[in-house]
């Protein structure tokens, strides 16, 4: 395959290289080596990235722009938004750039004009949570061909100076020396079901337990909440199912294979409504009757399910939340994304119970009565 | 849901009426156990979980040894820090128990003081001390094996005569009865002597696991300190091993669906030295092993399998087919033991510091130590013991039968024991004086009014608590052996509003889900009827039953928790089950279709 320092394969990349492919691309490339299934893909380096930007630099300052606003003045913050990501989108790229993500393009997809792909931001903030509220989030599925690509490439660096992006970096003071973005490009599947799971209960933050949603079609519906996913709750040592919930799932995700086109399916944001534009793109039909109320997994796919959480787990040594799709060809899993569990991390519990000096008082919360 | 729970209580004892008719066999029980109008301050449970048939009068004999035994071990000996013992009360056949808790700070911090002696003491020197009580246990069962077959001959044999003995035979009735009484009673102080200590230290494990992992399920607990070679798996290993031999004897043909025991055992004596072999090891087997009851062991006539056979030969069949199908049929414990260990150290590492793996390392050690004792004690006690005491009072009914004194040797457990001695006490007047016995006037009419009471009583729903719901049910005695907590009040509380639907709620005893025919089984003679694939719902099973379960698909009690022998045995089997439903024998119908959720316990009925 070969790589560049523009382009890595993600399989040659870990979470120790998060500051140059981001967050989501060190994700993958982790679990990748960890020997768990994910769709194939490269990550579109920051350094891709700033070698454009140095070239735009050369041309008219973009950081110090972005430096000289003041975060409450959002008429000049909207001007400036609009120039520079007008720039981001529009200006050349460098040739090296563009060699290096065709190149990498034309070997993920084997030549194949019609090879779908997913086009991701992969913010290289250690916090997830300043990504999303800095709007670095984007996802475009079932993007076809190399200039579809370049362009949801483009989109992605330039989220960066979108007008929410700029002034949550102005509000808390972050340099624009160290903002930089990696885009990850990764073969898409089609899936029949797909999901999220967390290796621990959400509700008590249970760690023996994997909870499990899912529903037909492409994670997207689950992931932006337009569909009421069927949910189960398995042990995750035992195997047992203590929750079966299946769901009316009226909607779901597929390829706009015919008719849609390129839609960005931001987390969070709606995926339909793109009807005529050119090839590509994601949109959300209706689900057979007969499927509405069948569950979406097997048995067996859920303690298959529950298996690759524990592996997941295991290799980052705490609770995950994962992103998970089972490929409607065939039938395999696959992890799209795996992010520590931030919520009940958190928390400051207080332990179930210390070692005592005599082991045998801790009989006494049996015997001894309420306290 | 906003209601208060004061507002619905439970009725009040002397709000219970004897039923119409059944009066004077309700004063065959103790004047200490009726209730009084001072009983209506406490709240009571009806106890279906050790009682669940109405009680004659000779069985009441359990409920009065072993609370008092169960009460001086909590109350006197390991002094229990908040509670003294249970009481018990009994009205239509039925036993309601209510817990003497100690609620004064003052109190309970002088009480912790000498628990902390005592109890702890057991605990550290547990091995030696539950190895001493096993060398008591089987004293004691020697004792009573070496009690004398009762006889009163015409004249004493001239050898006594010769041999100055100067005591004659009918005294030896009085003694061996008091000897047979006083048994019983001393093996109830055995059976209580670890027991509440065993069940703390698993319940603190437990507790520690339920506060780690809210959502584990009890079956997994106990699956982390279940022994592997426990007693309670023997009497079926038994089973499996005399299927093996038959195979490798050559004479499993003998065994098939359908012919009684008896028959079976005149054809392999006729069978020449391999039919002989096989029953030289069916006695080996049956010393002890088959010495135990299909019920558990609380009633005079849940009988044991040495006094029939049907029950283990019911099952050589089925075990000679997988025999000869290649299956070893051995329980492998090397890997048994290797599954649980893995299982702790599982849980272990999802623990989420050193600090809290370092505690549960210790109540898990702790856990581990008290377990054998916990899972052990049925065999010696209810079912070996127990079995040894009726089979004694029934060879006094047969000796009372053949004076006149009853029509059926099985009689004599319509009599409280007191009466009972009487009743030995008049024979042996009467053989000492020559003049007839009083009995056979007396009993017989005695007899018949306490059996239609008892049949009276049976059909007759008695409410699952009385008197004044408790703001917190704080005995570990309670909790710990009959389950019940706040919790569980208010939900049977509210069992008049569910009994419309169509799902049982239980135990989650082991996990995986079924669909099946119901085979409603409500004694042992009916197990002939369940065929391959059935779901057995039975109010209660023990290890006697541990043969069917090869043939059954999923099982569901009335009664039990997840230690429960069922629970265990489904586990072993691998089979979906709940237990502790409370209601599956009365609401299910029999070959109804119905699905048993083993993870969740829940039964629903489909059709």
């Amino acid at each position: 395959m070969g790589s560049s320092t523009h382009v890595s394969w993600f399989e040659e990349i870990g979470l120790h290289d998060r500051p140059h492919v981001g967050g989501k691309g060190g994700s993958l490339g982790e679990l990748q080596r960890a020997g768990i299934a994910v769709p194939p893909g490269f990550v579109v380096r920051t350094q891709a990235f700033e070698r454009f930007l140095a070239e735009l630099e050369r041309g008219s300052p973009m950081r110090a722009r972005v430096q000289a606003l003041h975060p409450e003045d959002l008429e000049a913050l909207t001007a400036c938004s609009k120039t520079l990501r007008a720039r981001v989108e529009e200006a050349p790229l460098p040739a090296d750039v563009l060699a290096a993500i065709l190149s990498a393009h034309a070997t993920l997809c084997r030549d194949e004009a019609r090879t779908p792909v997913a086009v991701r931001s992969s913010a290289t903030t250690e916090d997830a949570v300043d990504a999303s509220f800095a709007g670095l989030q984007d996802t475009y599925l079932w993007v076809l061909g190399a200039d579809q690509t370049l362009e949801r490439v483009r989109s992605c660096w330039a989220s960066l100076y979108s007008v929410e992006s700029i002034s949550y970096r102005l509000s808390h003071r972050m340099p624009e020396e160290g903002v930089a973005m990696a885009v990850v490009v990764q073969r898409m599947v089609d899936s029949r079901t797909a999901g999220v799971m967390f290796t621990r209960s959400p509700t008590t933050g249970d760690r023996s337990v994997v909870t499990i949603e899912g529903s037909w079609g492409l994670g997207s519906a689950v992931v932006g909440g337009e569909v009421t996913p069927d949910r189960w709750v398995v042990g995750k040592i035992t195997g047992d199912i203590s929750v079966r919930e299946i769901s009316e799932k009226a909607i779901q995700h597929v390829p706009a294979a015919l008719r849609g086109g390129g839609t960005a399916a931001a987390a969070g944001g709606p995926a339909s409504g793109a009807a005529s534009a050119p090839a590509g793109g994601i949109e959300a039909v209706p689900v057979p009757q007969e499927l509405r109320r069948a569950a979406c997994l097997s048995d067996e796919e859920i303690q298959a399910l529950r298996a690759v959480a524990r592996s997941v787990e295991r290799h980052y040594g705490r609770p995950q939340d994962i992103e998970w799709a089972i490929d409607r060809r065939t039938g395999g899993i696959l992890l799209l994304q795996s992010r520590p569990e931030t919520v009940w991390s958190a928390m400051k519990s207080r332990p179930a119970a210390r070692p005592a000096d005599n082991p045998l008082s801790h009989v006494m919360s049996i015997f001894g009565g309420r306290r | 849901m906003s209601s208060k729970p004061e507002a619905k209580g439970f009725p009040l004892p002397s709000s219970l009426t004897v039923l119409p008719g059944t009066e004077r066999a309700q004063a065959a029980y103790p004047y200490f156990i009726q209730f009084t109008r001072a009983d209506d301050d406490r709240f009571w449970f009806y106890n279906s979980m050790h009682f669940p048939e109405p009680m004659s009068a000779f069985d009441m004999v359990t409920a009065e040894a072993a609370y008092c035994a169960l009460g001086s071990s909590n109350t006197r000996v390991h002094c229990l820090p908040t509670t003294l013992g249970i009481d018990h009360r009994i009205i239509n056949g039925r036993v309601y128990i209510g817990g003497n808790a100690v609620t004064d700070p003052a109190e309970i911090a002088r009480r912790t003081a000498e628990f902390q002696q005592r109890a702890f003491y057991y605990y550290e020197h547990w091995e030696r001390l539950y190895a001493q009580w096993r060398e008591k246990m089987l004293q004691l069962i020697r004792d009573a094996q070496a009690l004398p077959r009762l006889e009163l001959p015409e004249f004493e044999p001239l050898e006594h005569v010769r041999a100055g003995r100067g005591i004659a035979s009918n005294h030896w009735l009085l003694d061996t009865y008091q000897k047979t009484l006083e048994g019983y009673f001393r093996m109830w102080h055995h059976h209580f002597e670890f027991l509440l200590l065993g069940y703390g230290a698993y319940m603190t494990f437990f507790a520690f696991c339920k506060q780690a992992f809210p959502e584990i399920g009890e079956q997994t607990v106990a699956r982390m300190v279940a022994g592997i070679e426990a007693e309670i798996f023997r009497p079926d290993e038994e089973v499996r091993r005399l299927a093996r031999r038959a195979v490798e004897l050559g004479v499993e043909g003998q065994f098939r669906d359908g012919i009684p025991a008896a028959a079976i055992i005149a054809s392999l004596e006729r069978a020449g030295p391999p039919g002989r072999e096989w029953l030289r090891e069916l006695e080996a087997s049956r010393d002890p092993w088959f010495n135990v009851n299909v019920g558990d062991g609380f009633y005079h006539y849940h009988r044991s399998w040495n006094d029939d056979l049907s029950m283990p030969f019911a099952a050589i069949p089925g075990y000679v087919g997988r025999v000869k199908a290649g299956e070893s049929l051995q329980r492998d414990h090397a890997k048994l033991k290797t599954e649980r260990e893995q299982l702790i150290a599982d849980y272990r590492e999802l623990l989420a510091t050193e600090e809290e793996r370092a505690a549960y390392d210790q109540m898990i050690q702790l856990a581990h130590r008290v377990f054998p004792y916990v899972e052990g004690h049925k065999f010696y006690c209810e079912h070996w013991y127990t079995n040894l005491f009726f089979n004694k009072i029934r060879e006094f009914g047969a000796l009372l039968a053949g004076h006149g004194f009853f029509l059926a040797a099985e009689d004599v457990f319509q009599l409280n024991h007191y009466e009972l001695e009487s009743a030995i006490i008049d024979l042996m007047t009467s053989w000492s004086n020559g003049s007839p016995p009083r009995g056979p006037q007396h009993w017989p009419r005695i007899v018949a009014e306490r059996r239609a009471a008892l049949a009276a009583w049976a059909k007759h729903d008695t409410p699952p608590a009385l008197g004044p719901v408790p703001d917190v049910i704080d005995d570990p005695a309670i909790v710990m052996l009959w389950g019940i907590t706040r919790e569980s009040l208010d939900a049977w509380l509210a069992v008049g509003r569910e009994a419309s639907s169509n799902e049982l709620k239980g135990f989650a005893a082991s996990s995986g889900v079924v669909e099946g025919p119901a085979r409603v089984v409500k004694s042992v003679e009916e197990i002939s009827r369940i065929e391959k694939g059935d779901i057995l719902v039975c109010q209660i099973t023990n290890p006697t039953w541990a043969p069917l379960f090869q043939k059954i698909s999923a099982a569901v009690s009335d009664i039990g928790g997840s230690m429960s022998h069922m629970a265990i045995v489904a586990r072993e089997f691998g089979l979906p089950a709940v237990v502790g439903t409370g209601s599956a024998t009365t609401r299910i119908k029999d070959g109804q279709r119905i699905r048993v959720d083993g993870g969740r316990g829940i039964v629903t009925i489909l059709q």
